[in-house]
Protein backbone atom coordinates (compact mmCIF):
# COMPACT_ATOMS: atom_id res chain seq x y z
CA UNK A 1 0.00 0.00 0.00
CA UNK A 2 2.41 2.45 1.20
CA UNK A 3 5.05 3.80 -1.46
CA UNK A 4 8.20 3.13 0.48
CA UNK A 5 9.65 -0.21 -0.99
CA UNK A 6 9.00 -4.01 0.88
CA UNK A 7 12.67 -3.51 1.28
CA UNK A 8 12.40 -0.27 3.21
CA UNK A 9 10.18 -2.15 5.46
CA UNK A 10 12.54 -5.00 5.53
CA UNK A 11 15.05 -3.19 6.38
CA UNK A 12 13.18 -0.57 9.03
CA UNK A 13 12.76 -3.73 11.18
CA UNK A 14 15.10 -4.21 13.95
CA UNK A 15 15.58 -6.71 16.66
CA UNK A 16 16.14 -10.77 16.53
CA UNK A 17 12.46 -11.83 15.39
CA UNK A 18 13.35 -15.16 15.32
CA UNK A 19 14.13 -15.46 18.88
CA UNK A 20 10.29 -16.10 19.62
CA UNK A 21 9.83 -18.42 16.81
CA UNK A 22 12.91 -20.76 17.67
CA UNK A 23 12.26 -21.60 20.82
CA UNK A 24 8.41 -22.79 19.56
CA UNK A 25 9.64 -24.51 16.93
CA UNK A 26 12.45 -26.67 18.98
CA UNK A 27 9.94 -27.73 21.90
CA UNK A 28 7.00 -27.83 19.92
CA UNK A 29 9.16 -30.19 17.25
CA UNK A 30 10.91 -31.71 20.24
CA UNK A 31 7.47 -32.54 21.91
CA UNK A 32 5.84 -33.99 18.41
CA UNK A 33 8.89 -36.16 17.64
CA UNK A 34 8.71 -37.86 21.21
CA UNK A 35 5.08 -38.13 21.78
CA UNK A 36 4.47 -39.81 18.20
CA UNK A 37 7.72 -42.35 19.23
CA UNK A 38 6.29 -43.15 22.73
CA UNK A 39 2.75 -43.57 20.96
CA UNK A 40 4.34 -46.58 18.37
CA UNK A 41 6.55 -47.67 20.95
CA UNK A 42 3.57 -49.28 22.65
CA UNK A 43 5.36 -50.43 25.87
CA UNK A 44 6.63 -49.40 29.18
CA UNK A 45 3.41 -47.20 30.21
CA UNK A 46 2.66 -49.05 33.44
CA UNK A 47 4.69 -49.16 36.21
CA UNK A 48 1.90 -49.93 39.31
CA UNK A 49 0.06 -47.79 40.60
CA UNK A 50 1.53 -45.38 37.64
CA UNK A 51 -0.04 -45.11 33.86
CA UNK A 52 1.59 -42.69 31.56
CA UNK A 53 -1.03 -40.19 30.29
CA UNK A 54 -0.12 -40.81 26.66
CA UNK A 55 -2.01 -44.51 27.13
CA UNK A 56 -4.71 -43.68 29.39
CA UNK A 57 -7.45 -44.21 29.24
CA UNK A 58 -5.50 -47.72 28.08
CA UNK A 59 -7.91 -49.39 25.48
CA UNK A 60 -7.69 -52.89 23.95
CA UNK A 61 -4.47 -53.58 26.31
CA UNK A 62 -4.32 -57.53 24.84
CA UNK A 63 -4.52 -56.24 21.65
CA UNK A 64 -7.60 -58.31 20.76
CA UNK A 65 -9.18 -55.86 17.83
CA UNK A 66 -5.79 -53.76 17.62
CA UNK A 67 -2.47 -55.23 16.97
CA UNK A 68 -0.99 -51.61 17.34
CA UNK A 69 0.31 -49.44 20.63
CA UNK A 70 -3.20 -48.64 22.49
CA UNK A 71 -1.99 -45.10 22.46
CA UNK A 72 -2.32 -44.88 18.74
CA UNK A 73 -6.52 -45.50 19.37
CA UNK A 74 -6.26 -42.09 22.37
CA UNK A 75 -4.05 -39.69 21.40
CA UNK A 76 -6.13 -37.96 18.58
CA UNK A 77 -8.42 -36.24 21.18
CA UNK A 78 -5.71 -34.74 23.16
CA UNK A 79 -4.27 -34.15 20.08
CA UNK A 80 -6.91 -32.14 18.24
CA UNK A 81 -7.76 -30.11 21.38
CA UNK A 82 -3.64 -28.94 21.78
CA UNK A 83 -3.80 -28.61 17.40
CA UNK A 84 -7.18 -26.17 17.37
CA UNK A 85 -6.31 -24.18 21.19
CA UNK A 86 -6.35 -21.25 19.96
CA UNK A 87 -2.98 -20.22 21.77
CA UNK A 88 -1.18 -23.03 19.81
CA UNK A 89 -2.51 -21.61 16.79
CA UNK A 90 -0.82 -18.54 17.54
CA UNK A 91 2.29 -20.49 18.18
CA UNK A 92 3.00 -22.51 14.99
CA UNK A 93 1.03 -20.24 12.61
CA UNK A 94 4.24 -17.87 13.60
CA UNK A 95 6.66 -20.61 14.37
CA UNK A 96 5.84 -23.22 11.11
CA UNK A 97 4.52 -20.99 9.05
CA UNK A 98 6.09 -17.69 9.45
CA UNK A 99 2.33 -16.36 8.59
CA UNK A 100 3.84 -14.07 10.49
CA UNK A 101 7.08 -14.99 11.57
CA UNK A 102 6.48 -11.80 14.02
CA UNK A 103 4.22 -8.62 13.72
CA UNK A 104 5.35 -6.58 10.86
CA UNK A 105 8.18 -8.69 9.41
CA UNK A 106 7.30 -9.40 5.81
CA UNK A 107 5.87 -12.51 4.41
CA UNK A 108 5.83 -14.21 0.73
CA UNK A 109 2.97 -13.36 -1.02
CA UNK A 110 0.77 -15.91 -1.76
CA UNK A 111 -2.72 -16.97 -1.79
CA UNK A 112 -3.50 -16.37 1.45
CA UNK A 113 -6.89 -17.82 3.02
CA UNK A 114 -6.47 -17.69 6.74
CA UNK A 115 -9.07 -20.20 8.55
CA UNK A 116 -11.56 -20.02 5.60
CA UNK A 117 -10.72 -23.30 3.71
CA UNK A 118 -9.64 -26.77 4.76
CA UNK A 119 -7.57 -27.85 5.92
CA UNK A 120 -7.34 -24.79 8.86
CA UNK A 121 -11.38 -24.40 8.57
CA UNK A 122 -11.47 -27.05 10.86
CA UNK A 123 -9.98 -25.13 13.32
CA UNK A 124 -13.41 -24.13 13.92
CA UNK A 125 -14.23 -27.61 15.66
CA UNK A 126 -12.17 -26.64 18.55
CA UNK A 127 -15.64 -26.89 20.52
CA UNK A 128 -15.61 -30.98 20.21
CA UNK A 129 -12.17 -31.25 21.32
CA UNK A 130 -12.85 -29.46 23.85
CA UNK A 131 -15.69 -31.98 24.52
CA UNK A 132 -13.81 -34.50 24.02
CA UNK A 133 -11.09 -33.51 26.37
CA UNK A 134 -12.88 -33.47 29.46
CA UNK A 135 -13.67 -37.28 29.05
CA UNK A 136 -10.07 -37.91 29.25
CA UNK A 137 -8.92 -35.61 31.80
CA UNK A 138 -11.68 -37.50 33.95
CA UNK A 139 -9.46 -40.70 33.45
CA UNK A 140 -6.35 -38.80 34.15
CA UNK A 141 -8.10 -37.51 37.12
CA UNK A 142 -8.66 -41.47 38.00
CA UNK A 143 -5.33 -42.30 36.96
CA UNK A 144 -4.00 -39.58 39.17
CA UNK A 145 -5.68 -40.73 42.40
CA UNK A 146 -5.18 -44.15 41.28
CA UNK A 147 -1.42 -43.17 41.73
CA UNK A 148 -1.66 -43.08 45.46
CA UNK A 149 -3.08 -46.61 45.41
CA UNK A 150 0.05 -48.94 46.15
CA UNK A 151 0.04 -52.63 46.00
CA UNK A 152 0.32 -52.31 50.30
CA UNK A 153 -1.88 -49.48 50.65
CA UNK A 154 -1.96 -46.18 50.53
CA UNK A 155 1.41 -44.44 49.80
CA UNK A 156 2.92 -41.55 48.19
CA UNK A 157 5.72 -41.60 45.63
CA UNK A 158 7.34 -39.29 43.29
CA UNK A 159 5.91 -40.77 40.52
CA UNK A 160 2.09 -40.41 42.56
CA UNK A 161 3.33 -36.25 42.54
CA UNK A 162 4.36 -36.39 39.19
CA UNK A 163 1.22 -37.51 37.79
CA UNK A 164 -1.08 -35.13 40.39
CA UNK A 165 1.32 -32.00 38.73
CA UNK A 166 0.55 -32.95 35.46
CA UNK A 167 -3.23 -33.48 35.56
CA UNK A 168 -3.77 -30.44 37.73
CA UNK A 169 -1.43 -28.35 34.85
CA UNK A 170 -3.90 -29.72 32.36
CA UNK A 171 -7.31 -29.03 34.30
CA UNK A 172 -5.80 -25.30 34.28
CA UNK A 173 -4.94 -26.04 30.82
CA UNK A 174 -8.35 -26.67 30.57
CA UNK A 175 -10.08 -24.19 32.88
CA UNK A 176 -8.64 -21.34 30.88
CA UNK A 177 -9.82 -22.70 27.12
CA UNK A 178 -11.30 -19.71 24.97
CA UNK A 179 -14.38 -22.23 23.73
CA UNK A 180 -15.27 -23.40 27.47
CA UNK A 181 -15.23 -19.93 28.29
CA UNK A 182 -17.68 -18.74 25.52
CA UNK A 183 -19.78 -22.43 26.52
CA UNK A 184 -20.36 -21.43 30.31
CA UNK A 185 -21.02 -17.47 29.82
CA UNK A 186 -19.14 -15.64 27.10
CA UNK A 187 -22.06 -16.04 24.61
CA UNK A 188 -24.34 -14.46 26.50
CA UNK A 189 -25.26 -10.91 25.73
CA UNK A 190 -26.83 -9.81 28.93
CA UNK A 191 -25.83 -11.98 32.13
CA UNK A 192 -28.56 -10.11 34.35
CA UNK A 193 -31.09 -10.97 32.55
CA UNK A 194 -30.51 -14.86 31.74
CA UNK A 195 -31.27 -18.05 33.69
CA UNK A 196 -28.75 -18.89 36.27
CA UNK A 197 -27.24 -15.16 35.09
CA UNK A 198 -25.19 -14.63 38.71
CA UNK A 199 -23.56 -17.93 38.40
CA UNK A 200 -22.86 -17.98 34.90
CA UNK A 201 -21.21 -14.10 35.07
CA UNK A 202 -19.04 -15.32 38.29
CA UNK A 203 -17.77 -18.12 36.47
CA UNK A 204 -17.15 -16.76 33.16
CA UNK A 205 -14.99 -13.75 35.44
CA UNK A 206 -13.23 -16.92 37.03
CA UNK A 207 -12.48 -18.42 33.77
CA UNK A 208 -11.64 -15.20 32.33
CA UNK A 209 -9.05 -14.44 34.99
CA UNK A 210 -7.60 -18.25 34.24
CA UNK A 211 -7.87 -17.15 30.45
CA UNK A 212 -5.41 -14.39 30.78
CA UNK A 213 -2.73 -17.00 31.80
CA UNK A 214 -3.62 -19.57 28.98
CA UNK A 215 -0.55 -19.49 27.53
CA UNK A 216 1.24 -20.31 30.57
CA UNK A 217 -0.82 -23.34 31.31
CA UNK A 218 -0.44 -24.32 27.91
CA UNK A 219 3.28 -24.71 28.14
CA UNK A 220 3.37 -25.79 31.35
CA UNK A 221 1.21 -28.54 30.49
CA UNK A 222 2.90 -29.76 27.79
CA UNK A 223 5.96 -30.19 29.89
CA UNK A 224 4.24 -31.66 32.31
CA UNK A 225 2.24 -34.50 30.66
CA UNK A 226 5.42 -35.05 28.71
CA UNK A 227 7.78 -35.17 31.69
CA UNK A 228 5.00 -37.46 33.15
CA UNK A 229 5.12 -39.97 30.70
CA UNK A 230 8.92 -39.92 30.85
CA UNK A 231 8.97 -40.54 34.33
CA UNK A 232 6.40 -43.72 33.85
CA UNK A 233 8.58 -45.03 30.88
CA UNK A 234 11.82 -44.61 32.98
CA UNK A 235 10.46 -46.49 36.10
CA UNK A 236 8.85 -49.27 33.46
CA UNK A 237 11.72 -49.54 31.62
CA UNK A 238 14.01 -50.31 35.19
CA UNK A 239 16.18 -47.27 34.58
CA UNK A 240 15.14 -45.64 37.43
CA UNK A 241 13.50 -46.79 40.96
CA UNK A 242 10.55 -44.81 41.98
CA UNK A 243 11.23 -42.82 45.10
CA UNK A 244 8.34 -43.16 47.86
CA UNK A 245 7.98 -40.58 50.28
CA UNK A 246 5.05 -41.89 52.08
CA UNK B 1 23.17 16.73 24.72
CA UNK B 2 24.35 13.59 22.21
CA UNK B 3 22.82 14.09 18.83
CA UNK B 4 20.54 11.53 16.82
CA UNK B 5 19.87 10.73 13.32
CA UNK B 6 16.51 10.47 12.01
CA UNK B 7 16.24 8.21 9.17
CA UNK B 8 12.46 9.29 7.88
CA UNK B 9 10.68 9.18 4.12
CA UNK B 10 9.93 11.77 2.29
CA UNK B 11 7.77 10.95 -0.43
CA UNK B 12 4.22 10.54 -1.35
CA UNK B 13 2.03 8.27 -3.25
CA UNK B 14 3.66 7.60 -6.21
CA UNK B 15 7.63 7.82 -5.13
CA UNK B 16 9.81 8.30 -2.40
CA UNK B 17 12.92 7.76 -0.34
CA UNK B 18 14.58 7.89 2.90
CA UNK B 19 16.28 11.23 4.26
CA UNK B 20 18.60 11.54 7.38
CA UNK B 21 18.54 14.55 9.88
CA UNK B 22 20.61 14.82 12.51
CA UNK B 23 18.79 16.08 15.91
CA UNK B 24 20.23 16.56 19.52
CA UNK B 25 18.43 14.41 21.82
CA UNK B 26 16.81 16.56 25.00
CA UNK B 27 15.78 14.61 27.87
CA UNK B 28 12.10 13.16 28.26
CA UNK B 29 12.16 13.54 24.18
CA UNK B 30 9.61 11.54 22.22
CA UNK B 31 9.93 10.76 18.61
CA UNK B 32 6.78 12.85 17.79
CA UNK B 33 9.10 15.82 19.15
CA UNK B 34 11.91 14.62 16.97
CA UNK B 35 9.97 15.03 14.02
CA UNK B 36 8.78 18.76 15.52
CA UNK B 37 12.47 19.56 15.71
CA UNK B 38 13.52 18.82 12.30
CA UNK B 39 9.96 20.14 10.98
CA UNK B 40 10.88 23.44 12.83
CA UNK B 41 14.63 23.46 11.85
CA UNK B 42 15.72 21.49 8.65
CA UNK B 43 12.79 20.47 6.81
CA UNK B 44 9.57 23.13 6.97
CA UNK B 45 7.35 20.69 4.43
CA UNK B 46 7.53 17.54 6.31
CA UNK B 47 4.18 16.18 6.61
CA UNK B 48 3.24 14.49 10.28
CA UNK B 49 -0.19 13.96 11.32
CA UNK B 50 -0.56 15.01 15.16
CA UNK B 51 -3.23 16.78 16.99
CA UNK B 52 -3.01 16.02 20.94
CA UNK B 53 0.50 14.45 22.14
CA UNK B 54 -0.57 12.57 24.92
CA UNK B 55 -1.51 9.43 23.20
CA UNK B 56 -5.38 9.72 22.74
CA UNK B 57 -5.87 11.11 19.77
CA UNK B 58 -4.33 8.10 17.96
CA UNK B 59 -3.52 10.67 14.85
CA UNK B 60 0.45 10.15 14.79
CA UNK B 61 0.78 6.37 14.24
CA UNK B 62 3.82 5.28 12.13
CA UNK B 63 6.44 2.84 11.74
CA UNK B 64 9.83 3.21 14.49
CA UNK B 65 12.37 0.90 13.81
CA UNK B 66 10.14 -1.12 12.24
CA UNK B 67 7.53 -1.25 14.58
CA UNK B 68 4.05 -0.02 14.42
CA UNK B 69 3.56 2.76 17.38
CA UNK B 70 2.27 6.19 18.14
CA UNK B 71 5.07 8.65 17.84
CA UNK B 72 4.23 10.51 20.65
CA UNK B 73 4.71 7.56 23.30
CA UNK B 74 7.83 6.34 22.23
CA UNK B 75 10.95 7.63 23.95
CA UNK B 76 13.86 8.66 21.92
CA UNK B 77 15.66 7.06 24.96
CA UNK B 78 13.88 4.02 24.49
CA UNK B 79 15.68 3.54 21.09
CA UNK B 80 19.01 2.24 20.21
CA UNK B 81 21.25 5.53 19.13
CA UNK B 82 23.95 4.26 17.83
CA UNK B 83 22.41 4.07 14.31
CA UNK B 84 19.92 6.22 12.77
CA UNK B 85 16.08 5.37 14.03
CA UNK B 86 13.70 4.45 10.82
CA UNK B 87 10.83 6.88 10.64
CA UNK B 88 8.64 5.41 8.18
CA UNK B 89 4.63 5.71 7.48
CA UNK B 90 2.07 2.80 8.09
CA UNK B 91 3.12 0.10 5.42
CA UNK B 92 -1.19 -0.74 4.94
CA UNK B 93 -2.48 2.37 4.04
CA UNK B 94 -1.47 4.48 1.00
CA UNK B 95 1.12 7.41 1.72
CA UNK B 96 -0.46 10.74 0.98
CA UNK B 97 2.75 12.81 2.12
CA UNK B 98 5.96 11.63 3.91
CA UNK B 99 4.34 10.31 7.37
CA UNK B 100 0.89 10.95 6.79
CA UNK B 101 -0.94 8.19 4.88
CA UNK B 102 -4.88 7.90 3.75
CA UNK B 103 -6.96 5.90 6.37
CA UNK B 104 -10.26 6.67 4.85
CA UNK B 105 -10.81 3.21 3.62
CA UNK B 106 -11.37 2.08 7.55
CA UNK B 107 -14.33 4.28 7.20
CA UNK B 108 -15.93 2.76 4.25
CA UNK B 109 -15.56 -0.72 6.63
CA UNK B 110 -16.88 1.17 9.42
CA UNK B 111 -20.25 2.08 7.42
CA UNK B 112 -20.66 -1.37 6.49
CA UNK B 113 -21.51 -2.05 10.35
CA UNK B 114 -24.95 -1.77 11.47
CA UNK B 115 -25.31 0.46 14.32
CA UNK B 116 -26.76 0.07 17.95
CA UNK B 117 -30.33 -0.69 17.72
CA UNK B 118 -31.85 -1.68 20.99
CA UNK B 119 -34.37 -4.69 20.99
CA UNK B 120 -38.00 -3.70 21.03
CA UNK B 121 -39.68 -3.04 24.27
CA UNK B 122 -36.13 -2.93 25.75
CA UNK B 123 -36.41 -1.77 29.33
CA UNK B 124 -33.33 0.87 29.27
CA UNK B 125 -31.88 -0.21 32.59
CA UNK B 126 -28.25 -1.78 32.32
CA UNK B 127 -26.12 -3.06 35.10
CA UNK B 128 -22.13 -3.14 35.46
CA UNK B 129 -21.67 -7.22 34.74
CA UNK B 130 -23.36 -6.95 31.90
CA UNK B 131 -21.68 -3.59 30.28
CA UNK B 132 -18.05 -4.58 32.16
CA UNK B 133 -17.03 -6.45 28.57
CA UNK B 134 -18.27 -3.36 26.34
CA UNK B 135 -16.48 -1.10 28.15
CA UNK B 136 -12.56 -2.08 27.55
CA UNK B 137 -14.04 -1.92 23.66
CA UNK B 138 -15.06 1.68 24.25
CA UNK B 139 -11.17 2.54 25.12
CA UNK B 140 -10.34 2.31 21.50
CA UNK B 141 -8.26 5.61 19.85
CA UNK B 142 -8.66 4.40 16.34
CA UNK B 143 -4.86 4.83 15.61
CA UNK B 144 -5.03 2.16 12.99
CA UNK B 145 -2.34 0.71 14.17
CA UNK B 146 -3.80 -2.44 14.73
CA UNK B 147 -5.13 -2.49 10.97
CA UNK B 148 -1.78 -1.56 10.19
CA UNK B 149 0.34 -4.34 12.09
CA UNK B 150 -2.49 -6.68 10.77
CA UNK B 151 -0.82 -9.10 8.29
CA UNK B 152 -3.72 -9.85 6.56
CA UNK B 153 -3.89 -6.61 5.36
CA UNK B 154 -0.72 -5.21 5.46
CA UNK B 155 1.22 -8.55 3.55
CA UNK B 156 -1.66 -10.56 2.16
CA UNK B 157 -3.53 -6.62 0.64
CA UNK B 158 -7.05 -7.98 1.67
CA UNK B 159 -8.50 -4.69 2.00
CA UNK B 160 -11.78 -6.12 0.09
CA UNK B 161 -12.42 -8.85 1.91
CA UNK B 162 -11.22 -8.36 5.65
CA UNK B 163 -12.35 -5.70 8.45
CA UNK B 164 -9.86 -5.65 10.25
CA UNK B 165 -9.03 -5.85 13.92
CA UNK B 166 -10.49 -2.32 14.67
CA UNK B 167 -13.69 -3.20 13.50
CA UNK B 168 -13.84 -6.71 15.35
CA UNK B 169 -13.92 -4.38 17.99
CA UNK B 170 -16.44 -2.11 17.21
CA UNK B 171 -18.53 -4.85 16.22
CA UNK B 172 -17.83 -6.99 19.65
CA UNK B 173 -18.64 -4.27 21.72
CA UNK B 174 -21.96 -4.00 19.75
CA UNK B 175 -22.51 -7.56 19.75
CA UNK B 176 -22.07 -8.05 23.84
CA UNK B 177 -24.34 -4.89 24.18
CA UNK B 178 -27.26 -6.07 26.44
CA UNK B 179 -29.47 -4.06 25.08
CA UNK B 180 -28.70 -4.33 21.42
CA UNK B 181 -31.25 -6.74 19.33
CA UNK B 182 -28.91 -7.31 15.55
CA UNK B 183 -26.55 -10.28 15.25
CA UNK B 184 -23.57 -9.08 12.66
CA UNK B 185 -22.72 -12.44 12.71
CA UNK B 186 -23.11 -13.42 8.55
CA UNK B 187 -21.41 -9.64 8.15
CA UNK B 188 -18.62 -10.94 10.41
CA UNK B 189 -18.13 -14.32 8.17
CA UNK B 190 -18.84 -13.13 5.03
CA UNK B 191 -18.51 -9.58 4.49
CA UNK B 192 -15.82 -9.02 6.94
CA UNK B 193 -14.08 -12.06 6.73
CA UNK B 194 -13.45 -12.88 10.42
CA UNK B 195 -11.93 -16.51 9.11
CA UNK B 196 -9.00 -14.66 7.25
CA UNK B 197 -7.43 -13.76 10.84
CA UNK B 198 -5.43 -16.65 12.15
CA UNK B 199 -5.10 -14.79 15.47
CA UNK B 200 -1.63 -14.13 15.54
CA UNK B 201 -2.23 -11.61 18.47
CA UNK B 202 -0.39 -8.76 16.55
CA UNK B 203 -3.07 -6.24 16.74
CA UNK B 204 -3.06 -7.26 20.75
CA UNK B 205 0.63 -6.39 21.15
CA UNK B 206 0.44 -3.31 19.01
CA UNK B 207 -2.26 -1.37 20.96
CA UNK B 208 -1.61 1.38 23.00
CA UNK B 209 -4.96 1.30 24.85
CA UNK B 210 -3.75 -2.26 25.25
CA UNK B 211 -7.36 -3.85 24.71
CA UNK B 212 -6.99 -7.64 24.31
CA UNK B 213 -8.06 -7.28 20.95
CA UNK B 214 -7.37 -10.75 20.12
CA UNK B 215 -8.29 -12.89 23.76
CA UNK B 216 -11.22 -10.65 24.21
CA UNK B 217 -12.83 -9.76 20.87
CA UNK B 218 -11.77 -11.76 17.86
CA UNK B 219 -12.00 -15.06 19.76
CA UNK B 220 -15.84 -14.61 21.32
CA UNK B 221 -16.33 -13.72 18.02
CA UNK B 222 -14.99 -16.32 16.23
CA UNK B 223 -16.82 -18.84 18.51
CA UNK B 224 -20.10 -17.10 17.90
CA UNK B 225 -19.30 -17.27 13.76
CA UNK B 226 -19.03 -21.27 14.85
CA UNK B 227 -22.17 -21.03 17.08
CA UNK B 228 -24.23 -19.59 14.19
CA UNK B 229 -22.45 -21.49 10.57
CA UNK B 230 -20.21 -24.23 12.07
CA UNK B 231 -21.88 -26.00 14.84
CA UNK B 232 -24.50 -28.76 14.01
CA UNK B 233 -25.67 -29.22 17.26
CA UNK B 234 -26.39 -25.84 17.68
CA UNK B 235 -27.64 -25.59 14.40
CA UNK B 236 -29.76 -28.54 15.22
CA UNK B 237 -30.94 -27.22 18.60
CA UNK B 238 -31.82 -24.14 17.19
CA UNK B 239 -34.36 -25.92 14.45
CA UNK B 240 -35.74 -27.88 17.22
CA UNK B 241 -36.55 -24.34 19.24
CA UNK B 242 -37.97 -22.89 16.00
CA UNK B 243 -35.35 -20.13 16.18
Amino acid sequence: MASASQTAYQAARTGSWWTQVVPVVVILGGFGAYATWRAFEGAYFWAAPYLSPFYSPLIDIHHRYWPYSPALLILGGPLGFRATCYYYRKAYYRAFFLDPGACAVPERKRDYSGETRFPFILQNAHRYFMYVAIIFLAFLWHDAIGAFRFPDGFGIGVGTLVLLANVILLSLYFGSCHSLRHLLGGKLDCFSCSKFGGARHSTWKSLSFLNEHHMLFAWASLFSVGFADFYVRLVSSGAIRDLRIL
Amino acid sequence: MPNVTLRIFRGDRESGKTADYEIPLTPGMVVLDALHYVQKYQAADLAVRWNCKAGKCGSCSAEVNGRPRLTCKTRMDSLPQDKPITILPMKSFPVIKDLVTDVSWNYKVNKKIPAFQPRPGTDWKMWQKDVDRVQEFRKCIECFLCQNVCHVLRDHDKHEEFGGPRFFVRIAGLEMHPLDGVSRTALLKKELGLGLCNITKCCTEVCPEEIHITNNAIIPLKERVVDEFYDPVLRLVRKIRGA
